[in-house]
């Protein structure tokens, strides 16, 4: 779907793609002049402006995912998603900030700890910690990070008209040099700009929708009066409508979507963000508390605007498709509701001859839509086999506009009910939430292999740079051959984002706060509680959770074909691994460290003063 | 209300709104409250 279809402003569009490239290598550039030392690269220096900070915490935490994929999913499943929006905001800022930021970061100034890994290894004075957490960002974040190159590269290549490889290599390039030259400086200048960018973006999205679709109040309304025309398939696992939440319950397959909405969506992307290394460690980039203080309202808003809207914007798009979109011709195979003309229609077409055929999917099944019917009379025609029929037309819901694929859901209520000018601004509110949250995502994979990995082996610290830089580039390489290889978005792709922060969260969570307000916690306790989380996250993952179980296809060998272990129980196999890892993960760091000798005393002195 | 049909999914709407009014109302009243940069006594790096 390209957003700048059948415009004139091609031209517009390469001047204001060739000028946003050129704002962001001279921001990377100011970056690389003012690097002067490890701790400029690591840490920006530990002096960060409190708004450059906050923009670049949000632009950080919210990638093409965010907008595009998650926002398609609130097109799908309805505004039942803004309880993420509201963990964002309260945890993922205010907690986040209030909280957990000033601890982190008065405990990394006086550790003179460089990167997340670094800060958790030398709290429990153990050098596993830290390569084990520096392995783990290695490994993983590269899987995230194709996950955002492939969103931004997709929209780079379809929006320029480009090949999907050249368009990899350019945006790619573009975002690893700044980050292999400029450090942490780099990245957070250009974060800066390009959340600013968003901001204005999401601002007319939000605005100019509620303007057309009638409103607040009445929009809303019409919302929730579609609520039969819910999809068959949907109201079958619990869907009731797109202001409300799905049904909940245990036990039966009719409550797997309030499990799918709430633990994986919810709970595992809104707890999740707690434990981002990329995120924490913005919190040891500034020199005191007061500054912290002064991003708070910056990300509250930010993020309300980012995700807030991409959520509402979603859902309220049905209403936009319902009442403006193109009418679909079809015969009707069920009346839902006959006074509100709710009905289910068999999409019909004229084949050559000039009459009227079924329009079949992919697989040869009818295809169906539920609509709101167009009051007009039917008109009656004859299918090519000579049968009376009667044709009507109406006006379905966003999926079916978007042809069944969620996220070409704002992508085509872009298209078709935004300015044609907005296209080119929402092109660069797209590129600016991928290079963004990818240019973060390269630096921590380069600290995560040169100062916590090799360093901590070699005890060669007069390398970090050198290394860290060479670990940026080997980041970038494996984040590349998987965008290269996955570029139809495999499943474990699609899914990698919230994948990366359950993991974050059941691995790094426990040994975190524990070691920022419990001083009762052991090294044992963090190691065990580092390893029983990364494992049962990893074992739920291959033989449990079917999505991303049956994509591996380890699990099918183990049992025959199915995509579970508990494929027979309902609802099991839609949990999502952190509502089982964290609590688990949580209990062995406390019972754990309550039979292991507690630290010394001198020890304690060092972190917490 | 506001023409949402579940009171949950009001309540998350609401919420989004406080949330972000909290972060607002604790940056205006905390401008200049917050630590000191940590002392050379609480307390490796040219390229």
């Amino acid at each position: 779907m390209n957003i700048l279809a059948n415009t004139t402003m091609d031209v517009w569009t390469m001047i204001s793609v060739v000028a946003y490239m050129l704002l962001i290598v001279y921001l990377g550039y100011l970056g690389y002049k003012r690097t002067k030392t490890a701790t400029d690269y690591l840490i920006a220096g530990r002096q960060a402006h409190p708004l450059i900070m906050a923009l670049s915490y949000g632009a950080t935490f919210i990638s093409t995912s965010a907008i595009v994929g998650f926002g398609g999913v609130a097109g799908l499943f309805g505004m039942s998603l803004l309880w993420l929006t509201m963990l964002n905001i309260f945890m993922g800022i205010f907690v986040a900030f209030v909280f957990i930021g000033g601890p982190t970061r008065r405990m990394g100034h006086r550790l003179d700890a460089h990167t997340f890994p670094e800060l958790l290894g030398r709290r429990f004075d153990s050098k596993f910690i830290q390569i084990f957490a520096g392995l783990t960002i290695f490994i993983f974040m590269p899987l995230y990070a194709a996950a955002v190159l492939i969103g931004g590269t997709k929209f780079f290549a379809t929006q320029l008209g480009v090949d999907y490889n050249i368009a990899l290599f350019i945006f790619s390039v573009i975002t690893v040099t700044y980050v292999f030259m400029g450090g942490l400086k780099g990245v957070m200048y250009t974060d800066a700009v390009q959340g600013a960018i968003m901001f204005i973006g999401m601002g007319i999205l939000l605005v100019w929708t509620y303007k057309i679709v009638g409103g607040i109040v009445p929009s809303h309304q019409y919302l929730t009066d579609m609520a039969p025309l819910v999809p068959g398939k949907l109201a079958a696992i619990g869907h009731q409508g797109w202001t409300a939440m799905p049904k909940f319950g245990w036990g039966d397959t009719k409550y797997n979507l309030w499990w799918i909405v709430v633990s994986t969506i919810v709970m595992g992307v809104g707890i999740g963000v707690l434990a981002q290394p990329q995120l924490a460690l913005r919190f040891m980039t500034v020199k005191s508390k007061k500054e912290l203080n002064r991003a708070v309202p910056t990300g509250g808003i930010f993020i309300l605007m980012m995700t807030g809207v991409a959520f509402i914007v979603g859902a309220v798009s049905n209403v936009y498709f319902n009442q403006h979109g193109a009418p679909l011709t079809g015969r009707i195979v069920k009346t839902i509701n006959a006074e509100k003309g709710f009905a289910v229609l068999q999409i019909m077409k004229k084949d050559d001859t000039g009459g009227w055929v079924d329009a079949v999917d992919a697989k040869g099944a009818g295809k169906m839509a539920p609509v709101t019917l167009i009051k007009s009379e039917p008109v009656g025609a004859k299918t090519v086999d000579g049968k009376e029929v009667s044709i009507v037309q109406g006006r379905s819901i966003s999926v079916v506009y978007a042809g069944g694929d969620p996220e070409q859901i704002i992508p085509t209520y872009i298209t078709t009910a935004m300015p044609k000018w907005f296209g080119i601004v929402f092109l660069l509110t797209l590129l600016s939430a991928a290079m963004s949250t990818l240019s973060s995502q390269f630096h921590a994979l380069g600290t995560g292999i040169g100062r916590d990995v090799f360093v901590q082996i070699t005890g060669k610290e007069e390398y970090t740079l050198g290394v860290t830089r060479i670990g940026i580039i080997i980041g970038f390489v494996i984040a590349m051959l998987w965008s290269y290889y996955s570029q139809q978005s495999s499943i474990i792709i699609a899914r990698a984002t919230a994948i990366f922060f359950g993991l974050c969260a059941s691995a790094f969570m426990p040994t975190f706060f524990g070691g920022l307000f419990f001083k009762r916690m052991t090294k044992a306790g963090a190691i065990s509680s580092m390893i029983v989380g990364f494992g049962i996250t990893t074992f739920w993952l291959l033989f449990v959770k079917a999505q991303e179980a049956g994509a591996v296809g380890l699990v099918q060998r183990l049992t025959g074909g199915k995509d579970s272990l508990l494929a027979d129980k309902p609802n099991w196999p839609v949990v999502d691994q952190i509502i089982i890892a964290l609590p688990i993960s949580i209990i062995v760091a406390i019972v754990v460290s309550m039979f292991t000798k507690p630290p010394s005393k001198e020890h304690l002195d060092k972190c917490f003063g | 209300m506001l023409g949402i049909q579940d009171k949950w999914v009001l309540l998350a709407y609401v919420l989004c709104i406080v949330s972000t009014l909290l972060c607002v109302l604790y940056g205006y009243f905390n401008w200049n409250k917050g630590d000191t940069e940590v002392k050379p006594e609480d307390k490796d790096d040219k390229m």
